[in-house]
């Protein structure tokens, strides 16, 4: 940590919000503590410096004060800078506080502290919340901080993915339209530039880096996109449109009970239960968990499907 | 140790912080921003000693602490906050709306959203290209009674069903809190029925309803720590070694494993840690020949004689 490096660059925060007009590097080496003499090197510290106070979010404006200067100036739009003005109730502020402890990864809750930073120092005070709720999110999948990125700056990006089932991964290349976690796992959506098509992919699918394939500003995210919609329907369940009967132990299956359409006693110790179910290959894999507390009636694909699964345990 | 960027973001925060406030302790402050109040002092000192040399030399900002109350006289340009970054606003804002999703009274929450839309301005754009969609199982209304017997300190009566032993129990439970962790919801609880604090996962609660008994959480009862994640694998508990296919990998994302090793074409052996076998058992009925248990010997012979007599219903 430099101190006064920290120094210099509060100075050139401080002159460049009380100026109008736009202030040229010189000018503002002449009214800053701690440049060098030596202009090669005072030009390396003043870009090293300028890249620093835009990262921190700092609205570095660059221009002329008039069209026959030749060299342009810096200056920081006082609007452009400040946080406007925010008040809260208590019962939003005690919200807030819940609000800033939900990110756990580094991504985000860094983040999140950043900005309840600023909203103290806007005078918002700490509420205690009310206890009641505490919610979580992680980010553990590497992929994320980078398609975050990639989705702020409107980047398109390369990864590779290992879909369902497949052994080996295959390079994508997608402009991101939105990263969204759906019941504890994320997802990014966007437009497949090889398949010419949207198309949703599971973050804990990508293997290795995610890396930025254009400048910051090529994706252009449609208007009528909704990321939310586009996960929703690339991973929701299809519709149970077939109907199986099942006998079930009696104190036994409630998972099956729960949904069941009828439930009626069978031979003794057994119940006759009938259900909706979508894919035969998926429910015959969920019926195999139920071991000797469950046996498939109809429909006979249903029923030879689970003979198979069963068989493989013992294969 | 931080940065000189860091160090600078967080005076630019202390600045305002003290200005909104008129004066404030050190003591409070330091607590405020999480550093020791010599740290704080530091922070003082550089700032007041901040000096602009040209055209004419004078120091911007005037402060004192005289007696551990800081005040600051003068504060020129930086008497407000810097604006929230693209990456804050979005921490936020996806965590509030996060939060909207969990039924019960939203005023406080639609309020405070409205607020940081409107403070956030341009920098809040990006966070509608994050979305968290959370299972909120809303058809019996589970999220608005539980909050509701919090808020009046009541006895909960459940049904609740455990997938892994295809169980349904009943039982009486005080509340303690809701917990939204890996986009499911949960209620945290004193079970009086297990004397001990237990989580139970909404979607799979078969029916609530509140007793006109008050809670008693016993002072022994101890929260979990969400922030270590729900699900902690103790010392003592029961070492599981799977052999699993290409097809079967998804497993080893999906469960906390202790251990994954690649063993080609796709395969992995993994090895897990459960308080409770059951679940492993019907697990692997249901992966069928994608799963093969390894470790231990007696769960494998389980598995098996599952599968056999399973079988043997259809004979």
């Amino acid at each position: 940590m430099s101190k006064r490096r920290t120094e210099r660059l509060l100075s050139i925060v401080v002159l460049l919000l009380s100026t109008r007009r736009y202030l040229t590097a010189e000018e503002i080496r002449a009214a800053v503590h701690g440049y060098p003499e030596q202009y090669d090197s005072f030009k390396r510290m003043f870009e090293r410096d300028k890249d620093e106070l835009r990262d921190l979010g700092i609205p570095l404006e660059t221009g002329m004060n008039n069209p026959l200067d030749d060299e342009p100036g810096y200056r920081i739009s006082r609007q452009d800078y400040e946080l406007p003005e925010i008040r809260l109730e208590a019962d939003e502020a005690a919200v807030l506080g819940i609000a800033a402890r939900v990110w756990q990864s580094a991504e985000f809750a860094g983040a999140a502290a950043g900005a309840l930073l600023k909203l103290k120092a806007a005078g918002v005070e700490d509420q205690q919340a009310t206890p009641g709720i505490e919610p979580r999110l992680t980010t553990q999948e590497p992929a994320f901080g980078p398609l975050w990125e990639a989705v702020r700056d409107h980047r398109p990006v390369t990864f590779s993915y290992r879909a369902p089932g497949r052994t080996d991964a295959v390079k994508r290349e997608l402009e991101p339209w939105g990263v969204v976690n759906r019941y504890g796992r994320w997802y990014v959506a966007g437009w497949d530039r090889a398949r010419n098509g949207t198309r949703v992919f599971r973050l804990s699918r990508i293997e290795g880096q995610v890396k930025m394939a254009g400048p910051p500003g090529s994706v252009t995210v449609p208007a009528d996109a909704d990321v939310r919609e586009l996960v929703r329907d690339g991973v929701a369940a299809p519709p149970r449109d077939r109907t199986a009967v099942l006998r079930v132990r009696v104190n036994a299956g409630h998972g099956l009970r729960r949904y069941a359409r009828a439930v009626e006693p069978d031979a003794a110790g057994w119940d006759q239960v009938t259900v909706q179910f979508a894919d035969v290959p998926w429910y015959a894999d969920y019926l195999a968990s139920f071991g000797p507390d469950v046996a498939v009636l109809d429909p006979p694909d249903l029923r030879d499907a689970v003979k198979a699964r069963l068989k493989g345990v013992l294969a | 140790m931080v940065t000189s960027a860091e160090r600078l973001r967080r005076l630019l925060a202390l600045v305002p912080y003290v200005v909104s406030r008129k004066s404030v302790g050190l003591a409070e402050t330091a607590a405020a921003f999480g550093m020791t109040e010599r740290e704080l002092v530091d922070d003082l000192n550089l700032v007041w000693c901040v000096e602009l040399k040209a055209p004419d030399p004078y120091c911007p900002i005037d402060l004192s602490y005289e007696g551990g109350e800081i005040v600051v006289s003068q504060a020129e340009s930086i008497a407000r906050p810097l604006r929230l970054a693209a990456d804050e606003a979005t921490a936020l804002l996806v965590a509030l709306r996060m939060l909207a999703e969990v039924p019960g009274d939203r005023s406080a929450l639609s309020r405070l959203i409205a607020k940081l839309e409107a403070a956030a301005g341009a920098a809040g754009a990006a966070s509608a290209q994050v979305a968290v969609q959370i299972d909120t199982p809303d058809g019996m209304g589970l999220a608005a009674q539980i909050r509701a017997a919090l808020a009046d300190g009541k006895r909960l009566h459940l049904r609740h069903y455990v997938p892994g032993r295809d169980e349904a129990t009943e039982r009486d439970v005080d509340p303690m809190r809701l917990l939204v962790v890996e986009g499911r919801t949960y209620l945290e609880g004193w079970c009086r029925l297990a004397e001990g604090v237990r989580l139970f996962r909404l979607d799979r609660v078969l029916g609530l309803s509140v007793l006109d008994v008050p809670a008693q959480v016993p002072p022994e009862a101890e929260s979990v720590d969400v922030d270590q994640g729900l699900f902690r694998p103790s010392e003592t508990d029961e070492r599981v070694e799977l052999e699993l296919s290409a097809a079967a990998r998804w497993v080893a994302e999906y469960y906390l494993c202790e251990s994954v090793t690649e063993l080609g074409e796709g395969r992995l052996r993994v090895v897990i840690r459960t308080p409770d076998t059951r679940w492993v058992r019907r697990r692997a009925l249901r992966l069928g020949e994608d799963c093969r248990v390894v470790a231990p010997r007696s769960l494998a012979e389980a598995v098996r004689a599952d599968a056999a007599a399973a079988l043997a219903l259809y004979d």
